[in-house]
C-alpha cells in the first residue's frame, strides 16, 4: 500500500542509483511494482494507513474500497522518510511564499511542472539538494549559493562535483541562513558564517536577494506508525531496531529502506527491501526465522550508528554505518577484529562493511569503530 | 453597494459582530483587506486561549467582557461545530512571593464574577493534576472554566454562518475612508468602490486607528506588540492537561505552555514593541526567550527542541488606552469603535458583538429578530479522523475524493480540501486553516502540490496563479523551461 498517486513519486528524479544503471526513480520503482504484480502481489496506490496494531491489523482507506480492515501474518514497514523543514529549524523572519524543502521542490518541478522562483538560495548540502541545485541552474535559475552549516559538505562527493562544481556554484561551508525577509514573496535571507559552535558570527550577515528558498537539511524518518504500533525505535537512527533479517522488536514485523535510517544509495535501500520481503515471507509462511543468537550491534568510536543493531554473528551479514567525523585512513574493526581498510569516511556517505565469517560477542554485544590508521 | 451596518475588518471580532447582526432583520456587509477571513494578523496568530477572566481589574471592558464571552462560548462553539475545549488554566507560582499574587488574582476574578476559582497549594496534589510541572511549583490558581479553541476556524465558522443568514462579506477590498455627511455616517469608501451604510463598525484590528481617524476620531493609537511562538509536533500534546502560566509580568500575561484543541503542543508569546504593523517576522532572541520561559514551566521540554514543527509571531492590537475601546459617537453618529481588542479578545467576542447590537439599537437602529435565522453551521466532515468507519464509508462511496488522503501528517483528504474551497478557501493557506492541511509536522512538505493542484482546479485557474494567501504570494510563478525559452530576465509569466 503506498499513500502515492504513483510508484516511485517521492524519488522523482533520482537517476543515481549506485549502480550505474540510468533510471529515473519512478521507472525504477516500476520495474519493482511490475515484477511483483506479475507474481500476484496486489499493489494499492493513494491507500493511506491510518494504524496499524500489535497484533498485525492494519486499518487503512482508499477511494475506491473505503476503509480497509485488513489482518495479515507479516507486516513490511516501508514508509520511507520526511524532509526537515523551516519549522524544525527555527529559522527566523517572516513567512512568506517562496520557501520550499528539497524534495517537494523536486517533485514540483519535476512530476508537476513548476517552479518556485528563479533567483535561489539553497540551504542544507544533504544529495537533494545539490541535485535542485544544478536542477535550477539548468531550468535557467541562478543559483546564488548552497549554504552548509557544517565544515563538510551533506551529500555525496561526486553530486557537489557535478551538481555544483561544474555549473559554478558557490559551496558556502560553515555557513547559515539567519532570517528570512519578504512579504507575500520571499525577498532575501541573511546569510552569516557560524562558528565551532554552528552559531551565527555577529559582523558577518550579508543579505542576499533571492525569491526561492530551498531546504535540504535533513531527512527524517517517519515512524510514527511504527511507534503507535510499539516499534522500538533507535534514536540515532531515527528508525526501528533491525536484526539482520530486517525484523524489527515486534515478531513478525520487518522495516526497510528510510523508514530504518536514511540512507545515501538506492541499491543499498532496495537489498534492505529484499531481505526484509524474503524474512517476512518465511514468517508468514510459518518458519521462524527469529534468530536464536543475538548480538548486539553497538557504535564504538567515531560511529554515529550501525544497521542492523542485531545481528546473529553466524551466518554473513552487511553492516551499514555511518561516521560521526570525517576521516582519511581508516580501518573499521569489528569486535576488535579489524574488518576493513577505508581510504576515507565521511557522514553523508554509508560505510558498508561485509562479515563473512563468525562474529564472536563479548557478553552478547559488538562494538564496532572507526579509527585511523598508523601510517606505515 | 448598499447596507444597513458595514463592518470594517474580518478578524475574530468582525466576524463575531456579523454573526451577531444576522440575527436581525438587517442588511450586513462585512469588508476585508486581506484575501480570506482571519488573515489579517491577530486572529491567526494568538494563543488559542478563552481565558476565565481573572487578568482584568474589575470595573474594566476587558475583565466584564471576557467573563461574558467566557460564559458564551460553549454554546456558540456547540451551535457552530468549532473545536473548543474546557481545559482549565493553571497560574504557577514557582516561590513565595508569586503566591501572594495568586491570591490577589483570585479577588480579582472573583470580583469580575469569575465561577469556582481555588487556589492550590499542595504541591503534591498540583503534580498530581499537571505531571510534567516544574518540581519547584508552590501553588497555582485553578480556573476550570479557562479553555482552548481554534480562533481562525472559529472566525471562519462565524462568517460562514453570517453568509448562511444574510450577511455579506467581500474580500481582498480595502477601506480607505469612513463617509460621514452632516455629522452622520454614510459608508466606506473602498479601493473598489464605495459601500453605502447608515452605521459603520471598526473592527479594522491593528489598522483600527487608522481608520477612525478618517471618521474623525482620533483620540487613540495602535500600539502593536508582537509575540512568538512554538508549535510542537502532536506526540507531545499528552505533556500538559491545563492551560499552563506563569505569574502575569506587567505588560502580559506571560509565557503560556499549552495544548491546542489539534493535539499539539504551543509555547508562547513573549511581548515586544514594534513600530510596522506588518512586522510578524520571528527574531531569533525572541525564539529564544519564549523557548525559555516555557522550560520554567515545563522544564522537561529542554531535550524536545527537535519536536519543534513551527514557529511564528502575530502582534497584538494593542491601544494607548489601555482597555478595549467599544464606542459609539455623537459625532459621526452612527459610527463604532471596536478597538484595542488585545487579549481577553478572543474570548470576548461575542461578548462584545452582543453589546455592539445594544449600542447599535441605543444610535436608533432597528433590531428585529429574524424569523429564520439559523444558528448552525456544519463542521467540513473529517471522515478519517473524526468520524466512524461507517460514516467515512458512506462519505467514500458517494464520492472517493474523501478517501484519498492529501495531508499524510493530519489525514486530511481530497473531500475536505474541495469542500474547503466550495466554502470559500481560495489560497493555500486558506485550505490549510480550514482542514488543517499542512499544518502537521511536515509542515506541508507532502501535500503543498496537492493542495495546489486541486485549487487550480476546483477555482479554474492556472497552477502559477496559486497563491498562498493572496495578493502577490504565489508559490509556483513559472512552469518549468519557460526561463530558458524566454531568458532568465523577463518578468514572470502572468
Amino acid at each position: 500500500m503506498s499513500a502515492a498517486r504513483s510508484w516511485g513519486a517521492s524519488y522523482p528524479s533520482a537517476s543515481t542509483p549506485g549502480s550505474g544503471c540510468n533510471l529515473t526513480g519512478p521507472e525504477y520503482v516500476s520495474r519493482f511494482i511490475r515484477s511483483a504484480q506479475n507474481l500476484g502481489v496486489e499493489c494499492l496506490l493513494r491507500t493511506t494507513v491510518l494504524k496499524a496494531s500489535l497484533d498485525k491489523r492494519i486499518l487503512a482507506v482508499n477511494g475506491a474500497e473505503g476503509i480497509l480492515d485488513l489482518s495479515a501474518k507479516a507486516v513490511v514497514l516501508a514508509m520511507g522518510c520526511r524532509e526537515r523543514t523551516r519549522g524544525a529549524l527555527g529559522i527566523p523572519g517572516t513567512r512568506p511564499a517562496g520557501i520550499l524543502t528539497a524534495g517537494t521542490a523536486q517533485r514540483l518541478m519535476d512530476v508537476e511542472g513548476y517552479m518556485p522562483g528563479k533567483r535561489v538560495v539553497i540551504l542544507g548540502s544533504g544529495d537533494v539538494g545539490l541535485i535542485m541545485a544544478r536542477r535550477f541552474a539548468m531550468e535557467g535559475a541562478r543559483v546564488l549559493a548552497v549554504v552548509e552549516v557544517m565544515p563538510y559538505p551533506g551529500g555525496l562527493s561526486r553530486n557537489v562535483v557535478q551538481c555544483l562544481d561544474d555549473f559554478g556554484i558557490p559551496l558556502l561551508l560553515e555557513h547559515t541562513v539567519t532570517r528570512i525577509h519578504g512579504g507575500d514573496r520571499l525577498e532575501g535571507v541573511t546569510v552569516a558564517e557560524v562558528d565551532k559552535l554552528r552559531k551565527p558570527v555577529a559582523g558577518t550577515e550579508k543579505t542576499v536577494e533571492c525569491d526561492a528558498l530551498i531546504l535540504s537539511v535533513g531527512l527524517i524518518p517517519e515512524n510514527e506508525l511504527s511507534r503507535d504500533m510499539g516499534v522500538i525505535l533507535d534514536p540515532e537512527t531515527g528508525g526501528p531496531i533491525v536484526d539482520e533479517n530486517m525484523e524489527t522488536s515486534l515478531e513478525g514485523v520487518y522495516a526497510c529502506g528510510n523508514v530504518v535510517h536514511v540512507h545515501d544509495l538506492v541499491d543499498h535501500v532496495t537489498a534492505s527491501g529484499e531481505i526484509a520481503g524474503r524474512s517476512a515471507a518465511r514468517y508468514a509462511l510459518g518458519e521462524p526465522p527469529r534468530l536464536k543468537r543475538r548480538l548486539l550491534v553497538k557504535p564504538g568510536a567515531n560511529v554515529r550508528y550501525v544497521v542492523p543493531q542485531v545481528i546473529s554473528g553466524e551466518a554473513p551479514v552487511t553492516l551499514h554505518l555511518r561516521a560521526k567525523r570525517p576521516e582519511r585512513y581508516v580501518a573499521v574493526k569489528v569486535g576488535g577484529e579489524l574488518s576493513a581498510f577505508r581510504r576515507a569516511v565521511k557522514p553523508p556517505e554509508l560505510v558498508t562493511i561485509s562479515l563473512a565469517k563468525r562474529v564472536r560477542g563479548k557478553e552478547g554485544t559488538v562494538r564496532v569503530s572507526i579509527t585511523k590508521r598508523s601510517k606505515r | 453597494m448598499r447596507a444597513d451596518v458595514a463592518i470594517v475588518g474580518g478578524g475574530i471580532v468582525g466576524a463575531s459582530i456579523a454573526r451577531e447582526l444576522s440575527r436581525y432583520e438587517l442588511s450586513v456587509i462585512l469588508v476585508e483587506k486581506e484575501a480570506d477571513m482571519a488573515f489579517g494578523g491577530s486572529t491567526k496568530a494568538n494563543t488559542g486561549i478563552i481565558h476565565a477572566g481573572y487578568d482584568d481589574a474589575p470595573g474594566t471592558l476587558k475583565g466584564r467582557l471576557c467573563v461574558r464571552g467566557n460564559a458564551l462560548w460553549p454554546r456558540l462553539a456547540a451551535e457552530l461545530e468549532v473545536p473548543f475545549e474546557r481545559v482549565g488554566s493553571l497560574v504557577v507560582a514557582l516561590g513565595g512571593e508569586e503566591v501572594r499574587a495568586l491570591a490577589e488574582l483570585k479577588k480579582r476574578g472573583e470580583a469580575n464574577g469569575v465561577p469556582c476559582l481555588n487556589v492550590i497549594e499542595d504541591r503534591g496534589r498540583l503534580l498530581d493534576i499537571e505531571p510534567n510541572l516544574n518540581k519547584e511549583a508552590v501553588a497555582a490558581l485553578y480556573a476550570p472554566t479557562a479553555g482552548i479553541a481554534s480562533p481562525y476556524e472559529m472566525a471562519i465558522a462565524m462568517a460562514e454562518n453570517a453568509v448562511k443568514n444574510g450577511a455579506r462579506i467581500v474580500l481582498q477590498t480595502k477601506v480607505t475612508k469612513v463617509v460621514s455627511k452632516a455629522g452622520a455616517v454614510r459608508g466606506v469608501q473602498t479601493d473598489k468602490g464605495l459601500i453605502e451604510a447608515g452605521c459603520v463598525i471598526n473592527a479594522a484590528g491593528l489598522f483600527s486607528d487608522e481608520v477612525s481617524a478618517t471618521a474623525g476620531v482620533g483620540h487613540f493609537k495602535i500600539a502593536p506588540k508582537k509575540g512568538e511562538y512554538f508549535v510542537f509536533d502532536k506526540a507531545l500534546s499528552g505533556l500538559v492537561r491545563h492551560v499552563l502560566f506563569p505569574v502575569p509580568a506587567q505588560l502580559s500575561k506571560g509565557i503560556v505552555v499549552t495544548r491546542t484543541v489539534d493535539g499539539n503542543l504551543l509555547v508562547g508569546p513573549n511581548a515586544n514593541s514594534v513600530d510596522d504593523k506588518r512586522d510578524s517576522a520571528t527574531t531569533s532572541d525572541g525564539l529564544e526567550e519564549v523557548f525559555a520561559g516555557a522550560l520554567k514551566l515545563v522544564p522537561k521540554l529542554s531535550s524536545q527542541r527537535g519536536m519543534i514543527i513551527a514557529s511564528y509571531a502575530g502582534l497584538r492590537a494593542e491601544s494607548n488606552t489601555d482597555d478595549f475601546i467599544v464606542e459609539a459617537y455623537e459625532e459621526p453618529s452612527g459610527f463604532v469603535n471596536v478597538a484595542g481588542i488585545k487579549s481577553p479578545g478572543l474570548t470576548a467576542a461575542p461578548a462584545i458583538a452582543e453589546m455592539v447590537a445594544v449600542m447599535l439599537e441605543e444610535a436608533g437602529l432597528e433590531l428585529r429578530e429574524k424569523e429564520g435565522f439559523n444558528p448552525h453551521r456544519r463542521a467540513i466532515d473529517r471522515p478519517v479522523r473524526r468520524q466512524s468507519v461507517a460514516e467515512a464509508e458512506q462519505l467514500i462511496v458517494r464520492d472517493p475524493a474523501w478517501g484519498h488522503v492529501v495531508c499524510r501528517c493530519e489525514h486530511v483528504t481530497e473531500g475536505e480540501v474541495v469542500e474547503a474551497i466550495q466554502r470559500g478557501a481560495a489560497t493555500l493557506d486558506g485550505v490549510k486553516y480550514r482542514t488543517r492541511a499542512g499544518m502537521g509536522r511536515c509542515q506541508g512538505g507532502f501535500c503543498a502540490p496537492h493542495v495546489i493542484r486541486i485549487l487550480s482546479r476546483e477555482l479554474g485557474v492556472p497552477v502559477t496563479e496559486v497563491t498562498k494567501r493572496g495578493g502577490s504570494s504565489r508559490i509556483l510563478p513559472y512552469e518549468v523551461k519557460t526561463l530558458l525559452r524566454r531568458g532568465e530576465n523577463d518578468s514572470p509569466r502572468s
